[in-house]
């Protein structure tokens, strides 16, 4: 079956102000998700990315130019990823139905990964 | 991955929140206010970024406390002031962490350093910097660990505006230098006055029919009686006054579930089935009565706690033991004078010594204003005015009750006291409204 990429966009305003009973709820529901979806074998990886800007890098004039990453003025950081395993963009879509992360207020990008040859 | 999610604990977060927010408030100190706030809420993302991925830690408390810790000795590393303490706050933190794997409960019956924390985290909400209408929002928000949009949908604020009064309750700490030391003597005495008074206006506002969300309310109430229970606990604060506030809301309390009809109409207390009231919160409510009756103080607590237990140990309304409510409501009135009380106490002459003895308690309250627009004086008019045989001034009173609440003046005057009052019929012909103010 082919996998999916789940690029959880966060919103650092609506994380700031979430309460903490509503934080349980949301963690409540994440961790189901996450049972379920391993318990179907259909996870394959996913990471919590550290809460900071990052590293930029380009190329200018041959050279690498490193920036630190915007993290101060950015409403929206990319916090962490899952991989996921569908059998179209359909079921992956099924499958992150009322995702916890949305109610967040939070996006999720999804992207199907190529397989190779 | 684990498989099974062991169930996070009902207001596992809250408690957390204001467990965390207690201690780093006890280390860093009261001027760090915010700081501390920020600590608790990225240890709590974190827990979010996490837990989905690795599973639901066995000992939730404990792993928040560890990111806390470091998260705040990252915070302190980048402020000057702090560098000399870091050692000290560390050791802290070491003890803390020791104690929580110790297993000691958060709510232990006996003082841990956690029940310190959070015994003075209450008192300090409740500072002479912070101003009186701030203090509520703020013991809910550091204490209880509501949220501010929580806060302001059970209120039916504007959450930008409780935002902001919470900022400036945390800046008059900070500029009042105010400390995290427990008060003593009569500093003491003063600051668990503000307290009491506090916990019973968080209190009233969960009990009231009209404000916010019906669930957040509860739980406002509900949290105002496991404070209150929480000072009754502690040696230091434990004064008979703080038992008579914990009698009244555990009487209180124990009707609740009675309060609303299937149809979720507010039931009067002459209305309640009694059988559903609750017997293990009526007993709490006559064990801190009785710690009540030690000292020499008698506070309003005490009064309406009295003329609670009255109505609780009562098999039915007709039972009531109305001779001696009028009594209670004498002393109440001659410890703290308000139209409603009085206004009460009418309709328990009525009761006690029929029509023309309320009649006679009655008249001096349409003379006073501030009852003017009070649906209830209408109602309580209106009834006595059909008891007297006259049924046209009767129905006119009814129209006012039935205008003024359907106009929200209610909701200006509500006290909880108000479902004591009996159901006062109206005549068949006047619609008496659905708007009910228990």
């Amino acid at each position: 079956m082919p996998k999916y990429l789940l690029l959880l966009h966060d919103d650092m305003d609506a994380i700031a102000r979430i309460s903490p009973d509503e934080m349980q709820r949301v963690i409540a529901d994440y961790a189901a998700w996450s049972e379920r979806l391993a318990a179907q074998g259909r996870i394959h990886g996913g990471e919590k990315l550290r809460d900071e800007g990052g590293r930029h890098l380009t190329a200018a004039q041959g050279k690498t130019v490193v920036r630190d990453g915007p993290f101060a003025e950015a409403k929206e950081v990319i916090g962490g990823y899952f991989v996921i395993e569908a059998r179209d963009y359909d079921e992956a879509v099924a499958l992150c139905d009322g995702h916890p992360h949305l109610a967040l207020g939070g996006r999720i990008e999804l992207r199907e990964i190529e397989p190779l040859g | 991955m684990t498989t099974g999610v062991p169930p996070l604990v009902d207001r596992l977060f809250r408690e957390e929140s204001g467990r965390l927010t207690a201690l780093l408030t006890r280390l860093l100190g009261p001027a760090q206010l915010a700081l501390v706030e920020d600590v608790v809420q990225e240890a709590f993302i974190a827990a979010l970024g996490h837990w989905p991925r690795q599973g639901v830690p066995d000992a939730p408390a404990a792993w928040l406390l560890q990111v806390a810790r470091r998260k705040a000795l990252d915070a302190l590393r980048r402020e000057q002031a702090f560098a000399a303490r870091l050692p000290a706050i560390a050791a802290e933190f070491d003890e803390a962490e020791r104690l929580e794997s110790a297993g000691t409960a958060a709510d232990a019956a006996d003082a841990s350093p956690f029940d310190d924390d959070r015994l003075r985290m209450i008192l300090l909400c409740c500072h002479p910097a912070v101003s009186a209408d701030s203090r509520v929002a703020l013991t809910l928000k550091v204490v209880s660990g509501f949220g501010t949009g929580e806060i302001a949908r059970a209120f039916l604020a504007d959450e930008r505006a409780v935002a902001q009064r919470l900022v400036r309750a945390k800046r008059s700490l900070r500029e009042a230098d105010a400390r995290f030391e427990m008060p003593e003597g009569g500093a003491l005495a003063a600051r668990l006055d503000a307290v009491l008074e506090v916990l019973y206006l968080m209190f009233n506002e969960g009990h009231l029919a009209h404000a916010g969300e019906a669930l957040l309310r509860r739980e406002l109430a509900d949290e105002a009686r496991r404070l209150v229970e929480r000072l009754a606990r502690h040696a230091a604060t434990a004064t008979p006054a703080v038992h008579a506030l914990a009698a009244l809301l555990a009487f209180h309390a124990a009707r609740f579930d009675a309060r609303l009809d299937d149809a979720g109409r507010a039931l009067r207390l002459a209305e309640q089935d009694r059988a559903r009231w609750d017997a293990s919160l009526i007993a709490r409510g006559f064990a801190h009565l009785e710690r009540a009756a030690a000292g020499d103080r008698l506070t309003p607590y005490h009064v309406e706690a009295e003329l609670a237990s009255l109505h609780a140990a009562a098999p039915s309304w007709e039972a009531t033991d109305w001779g001696r409510i009028v009594a209670a409501y004498d002393r109440l009135l001659a410890l703290a004078p308000s139209p409603v009380a009085a206004l009460n106490r009418v309709v328990a002459v009525r009761e006690a010594s029929g029509a023309e003895a309320a009649w006679r308690a009655l008249a001096p309250l349409l003379r006073e204003p501030a009852l003017d627009r009070y649906p209830m004086r209408h109602a309580v008019q209106a009834a006595l005015l059909a008891d007297r045989g006259r049924p046209d001034e009767a129905r006119a009173a009814w129209r006012r009750a039935r205008d003024l609440t359907a106009s929200g003046a209610l909701q200006a005057q509500v006290d909880q006291r108000l479902e004591e009052l009996a159901p006062l019929a109206p005549p068949p012909d006047v619609d008496s409204g659905t708007a009910r103010p228990s």
